[in-house]
């Protein structure tokens, strides 16, 4: 599904990623681990086409198609979706006026028929309950006001009726309490995994992999991945630390 | 203000920024006369979205205790001027919500000499600018204050998104007050859209003029807060924005 081959990429002409190289196939769920500053939120943001992010060597092929050819939301339009770190308010626009118009401008990209506001209410319903999000939440300007666990939550809500193929998660789990972290993850299991759908989970820590387990982890340090394991991998670290492991 | 025979040049403050090539296939400009009585209430939506250029000149006169609400939509497609002149009466009331929209090589502008003739009357001023390609949009604004006009309470709230580089926005927010026990306030602001907003909404499908109107709506939006036909303002804004994305 997602091929990233040699990958190297500069913010403010630093280099931050240095030759990363990474295979996901559909069915699989990958977790990346690294310390501050490995350049893991890099990696989702030059992925997705983040301004500022420069792709100064390598190349990443997403179900066959060169990704860096396409524009952000012709990216997300092909089925990646990005979970923000920090997901950004938007004043004055509700979440519903905003995931019903994106929606829709990703069904027109694929040449699909528009989602009926009928049609849309209804797929939103059913994934804010699956995120024990109440609807009304939804009828709020754009995670103005939310919580730090609410935006989260709110941005698997999203992930559940834009039904991606590859969702990357940047911190999905960092300002989450037990619960949250426990619904959030539920979500995850629930909304991607499945044969046809991957994802990339970006984390600090062992925690949401109790809930999502993945097939892979790797540890990325330098800008680079420096080993890969099975789920274990993220055990280890949780005990060793990046240090003693990425050594 | 403008109905002298005499074409005004750039040194006429009130003109500073005006298309004056523009204004001269217009000149001079009808004055457009309103008076509200005592205790009355009135409003008027003005729409410039024409495909030729337009000047308007309005007097408003708010006798004791009457109250106004003008709605003014600036976003024709070529020079678009307003000018308003408002005398206050005694515990009168007037509202402004201006939007304009522009693009191209256009020059919109808003002109307001607001006057408080008299005590305890209240004036508010929204304005909401959103400017691309070498459009020039300009708000002048004068609140005076007359001696004696006390407990008046004026406020100025004008802000300017520029979508491009190249476009300007002249804000001119003035208080001239003469009295003891006035409130009067203004803010001014001029900005950009929030590029971490615009990728975004980018990631989760919408092309940018797609994010870009989703994004100024809410701005436009708050010239028109509480217009009788605020739907309808609203809507004609948003297509006016959508000619300059």
């Amino acid at each position: 599904m997602l091929n990233i081959q040699d990958l190297s990429a500069t913010v403010a002409d630093k280099p931050i990623l240095k030759g990363l190289s990474l295979t996901i196939n559909a069915g699989e769920i990958h977790a990346i681990m690294g310390p501050n500053g490995a350049g893991k939120s890099t990696l989702g943001y030059t992925l997705g086409g983040r301004p500022g992010y420069e792709v100064t060597s390598g190349s990443v092929s997403f179900n066959g198609e060169d990704l860096f050819a396409l524009e952000p939301y012709e990216r997300a339009a092909a089925g990646l979706f990005l979970g923000f770190q920090y997901p950004v308010e938007i004043p004055g626009v509700s979440f519903v006026q905003f995931l019903r118009e994106s929606a829709n401008a990703q069904r027109k990209v694929r040449g699909e028929a528009p989602l009926s506001g009928g049609e849309f209410l209804k797929l939103a319903k059913e994934k804010a309950a699956l995120l024990r999000m109440d609807m009304d939440m939804l009828k709020r300007p754009v995670n103005v006001g939310f919580s730090g666990g609410e935006k989260k939550r709110a941005e698997m809500v999203q992930m559940g009726i834009l039904d991606p193929k590859l969702a990357i998660l940047d911190e999905t789990d960092s300002g989450l309490d037990i619960d949250a972290l426990r619904i959030c993850g539920e979500g995850i299991n629930a909304i991607m995994r499945k044969p046809d759908k991957a994802v990339l989970l970006i984390t600090h820590y062992q925690r949401l992999l109790d809930y999502v387990k993945p097939d892979f982890v790797h540890v990325l340090a330098g800008g680079r991945i420096v080993r890969t394991g099975g789920a274990e991998l993220a055990l280890e670290l949780e005990e060793q630390g990046y240090e003693a492991v990425a050594a | 203000m403008s109905d002298l025979l005499t074409l005004p040049t750039r040194r006429d403050e009130a003109f500073r920024y005006a298309d004056i090539a523009s204004l001269e296939t217009l000149w001079p400009v009808a004055m457009q006369e309103i008076r509200v009585a005592a205790g009355q209430s009135d409003s008027l939506a003005l729409v410039l979205d024409g495909a030729a250029a337009d000047a308007r000149d309005l007097s408003i006169v708010l006798e004791d205790g009457a109250s106004f609400d003008l709605h003014l939509l600036n976003a024709g497609s070529a020079y678009g001027r307003i000018a308003v002149e408002v005398r206050l009466g005694k515990r009168s009331r007037f509202h402004l919500g201006a939007a304009q929209i522009a693009g191209g090589d256009q020059t919109v502008e808003v002109v307001t000499e607001v006057r408080h003739a008299e005590p305890d009357a209240v004036s508010t001023q929204v304005v909401r600018s959103v400017l691309a390609g070498h459009a020039t949009g300009t708000y002048l604004g004068r609140v005076a204050v007359a001696r004696g006009a006390i407990g008046t309470d004026g406020s100025q709230s004008i802000r300017a998104m520029l979508l491009d580089r190249t476009a300007t926005a002249n804000a001119r927010p003035e208080l001239e007050i003469y009295a003891d026990d006035v409130k009067c306030a203004h803010g001014c602001a001029v900005g950009e859209l929030d590029p971490q907003g615009l990728f975004y909404l980018a990631q989760r499908g919408l092309p940018p003029a797609a994010a870009k109107k989703l994004m100024l709506q809410a701005f436009i939006a708050e010239a028109f807060v509480g217009a009788a036909d605020e739907e309808a303002l609203t809507q004609a804004a948003l297509a006016a924005l959508e000619a300059v994305l």
